[in-house]
């Protein structure tokens, strides 16, 4: 019995490929890839591997968190903001309050646990969509984002976090670099592969990754079968959070001072790479994988673009067209998916 | 609900089709219950599964249960018939767990019982396969079987789903049942509407169920499908399941019911053993039995005798 039924000859591999959400990531990273290594010498050297991967790496985290949300079912626009938020908190308690680097961190993580609480609480009390209640905590963030750092500093940013206590070690850990073959890779290239491969094995092969699909898929089918939907969701918005701390937290250690907008417009660009990477806008199908893949995508496209000495506003045609095509694509693979087979 | 007093119940009932509905079904309510009760004693030594006595349900001003009484026995098809509106989903959902009964009781296994949610019924062996919201259709088989029941391995934060078991699992539960599907992995999506319920059937009986509550498992299937779903109740049954079958098709639950309980605009129109029905009582008792009869009048005449206007 545990062999498979006769019947499945005939599907083979080339079904089995084609039904995964990756499949358009990974044809699109391949084209684009070819594309800019074929003209510039710099983008395929080893060296050029590591700046692509750099902006890769942090969008990626995000990426794969609002993948696990989107396959959850929802959306969450103040995830961009939040990595701003929590960076000013860093920076803002470790240089003006004392705190050092780690209690400053721990800080900004609980608020952006909080933040993704109401998300979740929100969005699961009210039943409005997350859409409209994450576009408020966007918009609600980023008043206090500018507002605060205003009437702390004068100025839109904060900055000076080289001297607080701590730095070297917390910088060392989130936003320092590893060496490979003679050339320095970010550390955070590692946080995200770490990241990617735990979201894929929650995600494939722990109930609450069952959950995850099951919420996002059919939300009454699942509580009909006893599946914690609330309690599934408010720990997605939660994720995402953590993950907007941990973005917030590497890009601040970074560059030591944080924007009072950074991170505004980031929001859309983590859906459109969770979307290339095949997850569907209405919830209950997509990867981690995918979503990582569709960083990569971004990060080749944004280095690449510099690289071939063009103008860096075409990144913005480019991001509007990889949509369009992967959300086509995903459409294309998801229906033969479904195809009903007898 | 074999003994005698039911008898000439059927006769009673299909006596007073031809009036109109409203006060009469009403009025009938009483005697049906009565007779339920003064039977029940003799219909078996086993203490019933499942059985309401004179439940009710009223949502604000709307009543929309009253006076139900039925049994689910082991091994047994009990069906609920009637239309839309008549209190099937209602009856369900007290079955169920969802509602507690406003009026009357709900006993399992002979004692009340009180649930507070559906998993608490769950837990007791009530099993309930909705029509619509059995299944995820992305989802795959395997991953659909074990929606929030999933089997683990290892402990700590390395608990993970045993995939492995899983699947297996599914192969031997689905073949089992006799029921015959390709690819475990495949998603829910791409199986027909019979051996989706097929499978939902066959996911109640793995894990445990004493009781199988089906909503209209056959009301969207054409003739052969409807069959094969017809086929796998008889194999619950023949495990030893109490079954509740719900449905609004005489044709789909006179083969397999062994008692039947017709429910018209919430309220029972009595409980009969097989023996005390025939297809055709049971056809005639469906609610539309009479206002077809009612309707067919209206349409062959040019003045109907009625109120001409009345909505049906």
């Amino acid at each position: 019995m545990t062999v498979a039924d006769e019947r499945l000859a005939g599907t083979g591999l080339a079904r089995r490929l084609l039904i995964r959400p990756e499949l358009g990531a990974v044809v699109g990273a391949i084209v684009v890839f070819a594309f800019f290594a074929g003209q510039s010498e710099t983008f395929r050297s080893i060296d050029g591997v590591a700046n692509w991967l750099d902006p890769a790496s942090t969008l990626g985290i995000m990426a794969v968190a609002i993948a696990l949300l989107m396959i959850g079912g929802e959306f969450d626009l103040s995830a961009g903001v939040l990595t701003g938020s929590t960076g000013l908190i860093m920076v803002i308690l470790s240089t003006r309050y004392g705190l050092s680097v780690w209690t400053a961190m721990l800080v900004a993580l609980v608020v952006a646990l909080l933040v993704g609480f109401l998300n979740g609480m929100i969005v699961v009390r009210t039943k409005l969509p997350s859409f409209i209640v994450t576009l408020g905590t966007f918009l609600m963030l980023q008043g206090v984002n500018l507002g605060v750092t205003k009437a702390l500093t004068g100025t839109v940013q904060v900055s000076g976090l080289r001297r607080a206590e701590g730095y070297d070690q917390a910088r060392a850990l989130l936003a320092g670099t590893f060496s490979l073959g003679g050339t320095d890779f970010r550390v955070a290239i590692l946080w995200w592969l770490g990241i990617t491969a735990l979201a894929t094995w929650v995600l494939m092969r722990t109930r609450p990754g069952n959950w995850i699909f099951a919420v996002g898929g059919d939300e009454r089918a699942a509580r009909a079968v006893g599946v914690p939907a609330d309690r599934t969701k408010i720990a997605l918005f939660m994720t995402t959070a953590v993950a907007a701390w941990l973005v917030g937290s590497i890009l601040a250690l970074r560059f030591t001072s944080v924007q009072a907008n950074a991170g505004l417009g980031q929001e859309f660009v983590y859906i459109i790479a969770a979307v290339i990477g095949g997850c569907l806008l209405t919830g209950g199908y997509g990867s981690a994988v995918g979503a990582s893949i569709g960083a990569l995508i971004f990060g080749m496209a944004d280095k690449g673009i510099v690289f071939l000495g063009w103008d860096a506003d075409w990144f913005k045609f480019f991001l509007g067209a990889m949509l369009l095509l992967a959300t086509l694509a995903n459409r294309l693979v998801r229906r033969y998916a479904e195809e009903v087979r007898h | 609900m074999s003994a005698t007093g039911d008898a000439p119940a059927p006769r009673e009932a299909g006596a007073e089709t031809p009036a109109p509905k409203g006060a009469d079904a009403e009025s009938s309510v009483p005697a049906e219950a009565g007779g339920t009760h003064g039977t029940r004693g003799g219909a078996g030594f086993a203490v019933p599964l499942l059985e309401t006595r004179e439940c009710g349900k009223t949502f604000g001003g709307v009543i929309a249960l009253r006076e139900v009484s039925m049994q689910v026995r082991a091994g047994e098809v009990t069906c609920v018939l009637g239309d839309n509106g008549a209190g099937k989903s209602t009856l369900i959902k007290i079955l169920s767990g969802v509602h507690p009964p406003d009026s009357g009781v709900y006993l399992v296994d002979g004692a009340p019982a009180a649930f507070t949610s559906p998993r608490d019924a769950l837990d007791r062996g009530i099993a309930t396969v909705y029509q619509d919201l059995a299944m995820i259709p992305l989802m795959s088989v395997w991953r659909n079987f074990f929606l929030g029941s999933e089997p683990s391995l290892g402990r700590g934060p390395l608990r993970r789903f045993d995939v492995a078991r899983a699947k297996r699992t599914v192969r031997r539960e689905l073949h089992s049942m006799g029921i015959d599907i390709r690819d475990v992995d495949q998603p829910v999506g791409t199986l027909s509407g019979g051996e989706r319920q097929s499978v939902a059937i066959a996911r109640a009986v793995h894990f445990g169920a004493r009781v199988l509550i089906l909503d209209e498992p056959t009301s969207a299937l054409g003739v052969k499908q409807a069959g094969v779903v017809l086929r796998y109740i008889a194999q619950a049954r023949d495990r030893g399941l109490g079954v509740v079958f719900i449905t609004h098709n005489p044709h789909h639950a006179y083969p397999i019911g062994d008692r039947f309980l017709l429910l018209n605009r919430g309220a029972s129109m009595g409980e009969y053993g097989k023996a005390d029905i025939t297809r055709q009582e049971l056809t005639s008792l469906m609610a539309g039995g009479a206002e077809l009869e009612q309707l067919a009048h209206e349409l062959s005449r040019d003045e109907p005798p009625g109120g001409p206007k009345r909505t049906l």
